[in-house]
């Protein structure tokens, strides 16, 4: 029963793909961002609170359409890329890379702001005044002590990415190995009665998305930050 | 060697306002309040807090200048905090080590085992950090501290989060420190005990401002000093503690102001201070000679001051030049007729040894 297509592999594929650097990027952009959050309460970072929050309470065709707008040929971003003899963002893998950030980015910002507030000033203050530069104080005290929040920051972008439709369908279409992912497929599937297959897919999605929370939520239990 | 400190800061209802400077050697306690703004003081010396403005120069260091910040990993200061401040994902050892391996070879000056020897640390090196007592973590935060070698040791309440008998065993270690680590310390504190212990020069702080610098003798020669607020007026001698002689006495200070004091067999001979309270030394106008009280020493008045509460305090100087401070009633004072520059007899009936 559980034989899959060529295109159902080519989806998965381009899925973890997506997923994977999603998740990187995220980390890169996620953590100065939530680090800059937790170290002060001006009314600039509520502002920044409530944009990168925005995703959650959107609905994704809203966050689809406006990308749409701004990345496609005529939009603002698209037509610039065009005229410096780059493609135009929309219906291209880029797009959907660039979506899935924005869309997935409260996931990553939460856990580690929350680790970050739960960590405090103390322990990094403690280690630059030992000499240890900010590189050097993110590597030894700032990663082992939010390992958690590290940790369920990347399971949760990538979960969540894994997740994604409604964005990727408004901004990316369905064109295979470039946008079709897994989601968008499962549809296509139900689109056309195959439901066969669009439950095997649906069903490894399913099981997929369980473990992952089971692991997050284990996590959660597992990385109370200690203090001394 | 000085350090300068100039800073203008407004928050809220908190202002801070300071322009001095002190010599940067032995140990200067920041005396002030809860609230007066020691601890901004501090992290703003440190580097842990960038006021706008402000100017921190250390010897011929420039730390903050108009145009220039030396981030507090520059800086080769030493911090200790409150509590709280090891790092939990490292055992003893590793948080010992954390600014030693980051201090340069060159400027390294102690070693691992020596700080764990005048820190007693030697059994602990190896526990996990959550395994420490609150003394404990204290000392080795002290000693992570020290290991770094730094230029400057600046101390905030290091045992204020402390209980009583922890502070007690702990004290010790803090005055070896002083004394031997060569390293200038500013130590804030709220604890008129522990200046007296300490301190060599107090920075008196009050509602963001300095009131006064003085040397320690200086500060409690003032009769309303704010040292005295817990213990009384007390006297702060120092000396050469003699070698251990028969019934555990030792000799302690110059001939003609000497006194015979208890101290602990293992305590070194050597410089030591002791506090007197004043209101421990009673005055007699002749040597008494039947009489339990076995310290007597000449001492001449140089002032009387009445103090609240129907008290009398003398200011008097021993042969040796030291301040020796009496409390007697004023009734005792008028019957034995004291006046300035009289000698008369000064009773110790007890001394402390600070350290």
């Amino acid at each position: 029963m559980f034989e899959l297509s060529a295109a159902d592999w080519q989806a998965i594929q381009l899925t973890i793909k997506l997923c994977f650097l999603t998740t990187l990027i995220l980390l890169a952009i996620a953590t100065p961002l939530a680090w800059w959050l937790a170290s002060g309460k001006s009314a600039m970072r509520v502002v920044v609170q409530a944009i990168v929050a925005l995703p959650l309470v959107l609905p994704p065709t809203v966050l689809g359409f406006y990308l749409l707008l701004v990345l496609g040929p005529r939009g603002p971003v698209g037509s610039t890329l065009e005229s410096l003899g780059f493609n135009h963002l929309a219906f291209s893998f880029e797009g959907i890379l660039l979506a899935s950030v924005l869309y997935s980015m409260p996931f990553a910002v939460q856990p580690l702001l929350e680790a970050f507030n739960n960590l405090g000033r103390r322990p990094v203050e403690v280690a630059s005044s030992l000499g240890a530069g900010v590189v050097d104080r993110f590597f030894t005290v700032i990663l082992p002590l939010c390992r958690g929040g590290f940790i369920v920051a990347a399971t949760l972008s990538f979960a969540h990415t894994v997740g994604e439709f409604g964005v990727i369908l408004m901004l990316g279409g369905s064109i295979p190995g470039e946008t079709k992912v897994l989601s968008v497929l499962i549809y296509d599937h139900t689109e056309a009665m195959n439901y066969a297959a669009a439950h095997r897919l649906s069903l490894l999605l399913l099981v997929f998305s369980f473990l992952v929370l089971f692991v997050v939520y284990g996590m959660n239990r597992r990385f109370q930050v200690a203090k001394v | 060697m000085s350090l300068q400190i100039r800073v203008r800061l407004r928050r809220g209802d908190f202002k801070l306002e300071v322009d001095t400077q002190w010599p940067a050697q032995g140990v200067t306690a920041l005396f002030g309040r809860s609230g007066c703004g020691k601890t901004t003081l501090m992290r703003i010396i440190a580097g842990l807090e960038h006021v706008k403005g402000a100017q921190v120069r250390f010897a011929d260091q420039c730390w903050q200048g108009d145009t220039q910040w030396l981030p507090v990993e520059k800086r080769r200061i030493g911090l200790v905090f409150q509590e709280g401040s090891l790092l939990p994902h490292l055992s003893v050892t590793g948080n010992l080590l954390y600014g030693y391996k980051r201090t340069p070879v060159a400027l390294r000056r102690l070693q691992l085992d020596e700080v764990s020897a005048m820190l007693g640390l030697e059994t602990l090196l190896s526990r996990p950090v959550d395994q420490l007592s609150g003394g404990q973590k204290q000392r080795v935060a002290l000693g992570r501290a020290l290991l770094c070698s730094p230029q400057l040791l600046l101390l905030d309440e290091p045992l204020a989060a402390l209980d009583t008998q922890t502070k007690r065993e702990i004290m010790p270690f803090l005055s070896r420190l002083a004394q031997d680590a060569g390293i200038p310390i500013v130590l804030i504190t709220h604890a008129p005990d522990e200046v007296q212990r300490l301190a060599d020069r107090v920075v008196f702080m009050r509602d963001g401002r300095i009131d006064e610098i003085c040397s320690l003798q200086q500060a409690l020669a003032k009769p309303d000093s704010p040292l005295f607020a817990d213990e009384g007026p007390s006297s702060v001698l120092e000396g050469q503690l003699g070698p251990a002689e028969e019934n555990s006495l030792r000799l302690f200070g110059e001939q003609g102001s000497q006194l015979r004091v208890h101290a602990p067999d293992q305590t070194a001979s050597g410089p030591i201070r002791l506090r007197v309270l004043a209101r421990d030394v009673s005055v007699a106008l002749d040597d008494p000679a039947r009489i339990s009280i076995q310290n007597h020493l000449v001492v001449t008045i140089r002032q009387l001051h009445e103090l609240p509460g129907n008290r009398v305090l003398l200011n008097t100087a021993m042969q040796d030049g030291q301040t020796l401070l009496i409390e007697i009633t004023p009734w005792s004072a008028q019957q034995l007729g004291l006046a300035t520059g009289q000698s008369v007899f000064a009773l110790i009936k007890s001394v402390a040894l600070m350290r």
